[in-house]
């Protein structure tokens, strides 16, 4: 069923057609509209869940799936978006998607359930959602019936539990002559998660029809000589920038980063490797030394292709994203820039 | 007469072969619980020494359901096992409990306790009471004693350890209302074994302080661990005390001995006995006994 709704409602309306269990949640700007949907879906005897009202996210993030709402860090204080906050954690173990719209972030959030749930998996997701972008933009998107969540998300039944019939010692501590195993058996399934990302998504579009790529959505590139990479909402007004730069003639295409972790390297220099150059548009510095999505890929593209990447650092605390920017960030690139920020406002720092 | 042979039965919660010290109160002060608990129950513990000598990967003394997450957040752990079993209607015969020691709970975890016995979870909070943070060696907690020489407070030329009181959690906890609130100690069985029936038969959220004297963080031979416990209650630094629904309604008289008795073997107040300024704060340190003594009146 079609709605016109605010995505912060979409997501909520998402997560209670997972029919979770146990909510526990606690207001911090923007994802606060989340929890009070999800608060009032329980209020109204929508969902029958036990809702916790924590007493700090702290105490709430102890979980399986986190709607991970893109904040900018302080310092300065600013609540308003960029990906500093999820990149800062990238390496640590969750499997991260960074949702383009309000319906991509409801379908991740029913497909995010089903990949941590994985047996081969079993490690936590993380849906990356643009903060305002997205959480308190009004768009229609496609909500689906409660039979076909149902019908996709089985019940789930944890491979281990807290038991008293069957007691497992849970979060043991692990010293040197074993730790090192326990990371790389992480690491390997952290990995071999891919597949199961690629899976899900294929098999999301068959029940529901709709597709937003996998790990990775290519769009106009197949020709294209200037590839822009983007993550997150940006990639809306990138597949638009693309359409307008195309009807000027110019050969470009938009590639939409879905799955940053497992990061898809392979797929990656499979599609940007017949390209003349590659500019990636990151919401995030890797402070004291380079873009972080750049280098990623520049280490994929290490020995398989020399097509040149760019980084060019765009809309951190809320700044606009424009036609203008990616422009910006191509020329520069084609001149040569390989490391830069696009949207300086050059006079402000003058005043400075 | 013919002797009656020793047996024991081992609880199926919590099993020998761990790794902690030699006298090791807190060790024997869960091992005493867990046999009053049983084996329909899930633990969740905060980091901290019982968590490490617990669970060494791949072994582990624990016979229950038993869940290890961060330092500060056993009990909000606790809060979503609860009510997830609640959800499954489990409830009524499984117990939740929550471990965690002096720093865990009455430091980075007290706004965690706080929410859950605010929200009311029906969960036994067990603090282990050590005075200090002993898993990373010693170092003063918000229970760390006035006086006491730490790592982190110790004593010197310009200081006599510890410069603030202990805080007393189980008061706050008991502020908040809920049903049942009490402290034990290690060295008085029969008693922590008593409030640990007591609160499992009470639905909602119940708080338990234990002191569990600790030898190689205060400094005594290990085979003193119940007599400096005893102490420690019998001097009136450590009142053993019941609340029900924020109002006291129970404590252990006490025999009054003079706090040197309990200080003085102990390594981490032996600067109190070796200069006359150390000698004054004796005399605060009593004075502090004293104030317990009369606040619950532990002597008739
Ligand atoms: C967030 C965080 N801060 C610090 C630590 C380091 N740490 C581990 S155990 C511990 C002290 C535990 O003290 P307490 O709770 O009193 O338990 P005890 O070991 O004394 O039984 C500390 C500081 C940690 N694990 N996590
Ligand atoms: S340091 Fe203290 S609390 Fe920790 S295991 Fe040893 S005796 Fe027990
Ligand atoms: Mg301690």
């Amino acid at each position: 069923m079609k709605k016109m709704i605010e995505g912060s409602r979409a997501v909520a309306e998402a997560v209670a057609l997972c029919r979770p269990d146990v909510i526990s949640a606690y207001p911090i700007t923007p994802q606060t509209h989340i929890v009070e949907e999800l608060s009032q879906i329980v209020a109204d005897g929508q969902l029958d869940a036990e809702y916790i009202r924590v007493e700090s996210e702290h105490s709430a993030a102890s979980a399986c799936l986190i709607t991970g709402v893109n904040r900018a860090l302080s310092a300065p204080l600013s609540i308003w978006n960029d990906h500093q906050d999820t990149m800062g954690i990238r390496d640590t173990g969750w499997l991260q998607l960074y949702a383009e719209n309000n319906q991509e972030a409801l379908d991740m959030h029913i497909q995010a359930y089903k990949i941590a749930e994985d047996d081969r998996v079993l490690l936590p997701v993380m849906v990356c959602m643009d903060g305002f972008i997205l959480t308190h933009t009004y768009e229609s998107v496609d909500m689906p019936e409660q039979e076909q969540v149902d019908a996709f998300l089985p019940k789930y039944d944890p491979l281990y539990r807290l038991d008293p019939e069957d007691p497992y010692t849970l979060g043991a501590y692990i010293g040197p002559e074993l730790f090192h195993e326990a990371r790389y058996v992480m690491q390997q399934d952290c990995l071999a998660s891919k597949e199961v990302v690629k899976e899900v998504a294929r098999e999301f579009k068959e029940a529901f029809g709709r597709w937003g790529g996998d790990v990775i959505e290519a769009y106009r590139c197949d020709d294209a000589e200037t590839i822009v990479i983007g993550l997150g909402s940006v990639v809306g007004t990138l597949k638009d920038w693309a359409d307008a730069r195309r009807a000027e003639g110019q050969k470009v295409g938009a590639l939409k980063l879905r799955c940053f972790r497992p990061f898809p390297g392979e797929e990656l220099v499979e599609a940007v490797s017949g390209a003349k150059q590659v500019v990636v548009l990151e919401k995030a510095v890797g402070m004291g030394a380079q873009g972080i999505v750049a280098s990623e890929l520049r280490s994929a593209l290490y020995g398989r292709s020399t097509v040149p990447v760019s980084c060019a650092i765009v809309g951190l605390g809320g700044r606009d994203v424009t036609f203008n920017t990616i422009d910006e960030a191509c020329k520069r690139a084609g001149a040569g820039e390989r490391e830069f920020f696009a949207g300086l406002r050059t006079e402000a720092l003058e005043e400075a | 007469m013919a002797t009656q042979p020793f047996t024991y039965e081992l609880s199926r919660g919590f099993l020998p072969g761990h790794r902690a010290c030699a006298g090791c109160g807190q060790a024997a002060a869960v091992r005493m619980i867990m046999e009053v608990v049983g084996p329909d129950c899930v633990v969740t513990n905060a980091t901290g020494c019982l968590e490490v000598f617990s669970t060494p990967y791949p072994e582990s003394a624990w016979g229950v359901p038993w869940i290890h997450s961060l330092f500060e957040n056993a009990a909000s752990v606790a809060a979503g096992i609860e009510a997830a079993l609640r959800k499954q209607g489990r409830l009524e015969t499984t117990r939740v409990l929550a471990f965690g020691g002096d720093g865990a709970t009455v430091d980075i975890g007290f706004g965690a306790l706080s929410g859950m016995m605010e929200r009311g979870h029906d969960i036994l909070y067990v603090c282990y009471d050590n005075e200090a943070y002993m898993n990373t060696g010693v170092q003063r907690s918000g229970s760390t004693p006035f006086a006491a020489s730490t790592t982190t407070s110790p004593a010197g030329r310009a200081s006599f350890g510890e410069d603030r009181p202990k805080k007393n959690l189980p008061a706050i906890c008991a502020a908040h209302g809920i049903p049942y609130v009490a402290t034990a100690s290690v060295s008085f069985f029969a008693d922590l074994k008593r409030k640990v029936r007591k609160a499992l038969g009470i639905r909602g959220p119940k708080y338990l302080q234990v002191h569990v004297p600790c030898p190689p963080g205060w400094g005594y031979p290990e085979k003193d661990t119940v007599e400096i416990g005893k102490l420690a209650v019998e001097c009136g630094l450590f009142p053993l005390v019941e609340w029900e629904d924020g109002e006291v309604t129970r404590v252990r008289k006490i025999k009054k001995v003079p706090v040197e008795e309990y200080l003085k073997p102990q390594r981490r107040f032996r600067h109190l006995f070796r200069t006359e300024e150390g000698k004054a704060k004796l005399a605060d340190i009593q004075a502090l006994a004293d104030a317990n003594i009369e606040k619950y009146g532990l002597v008739d």
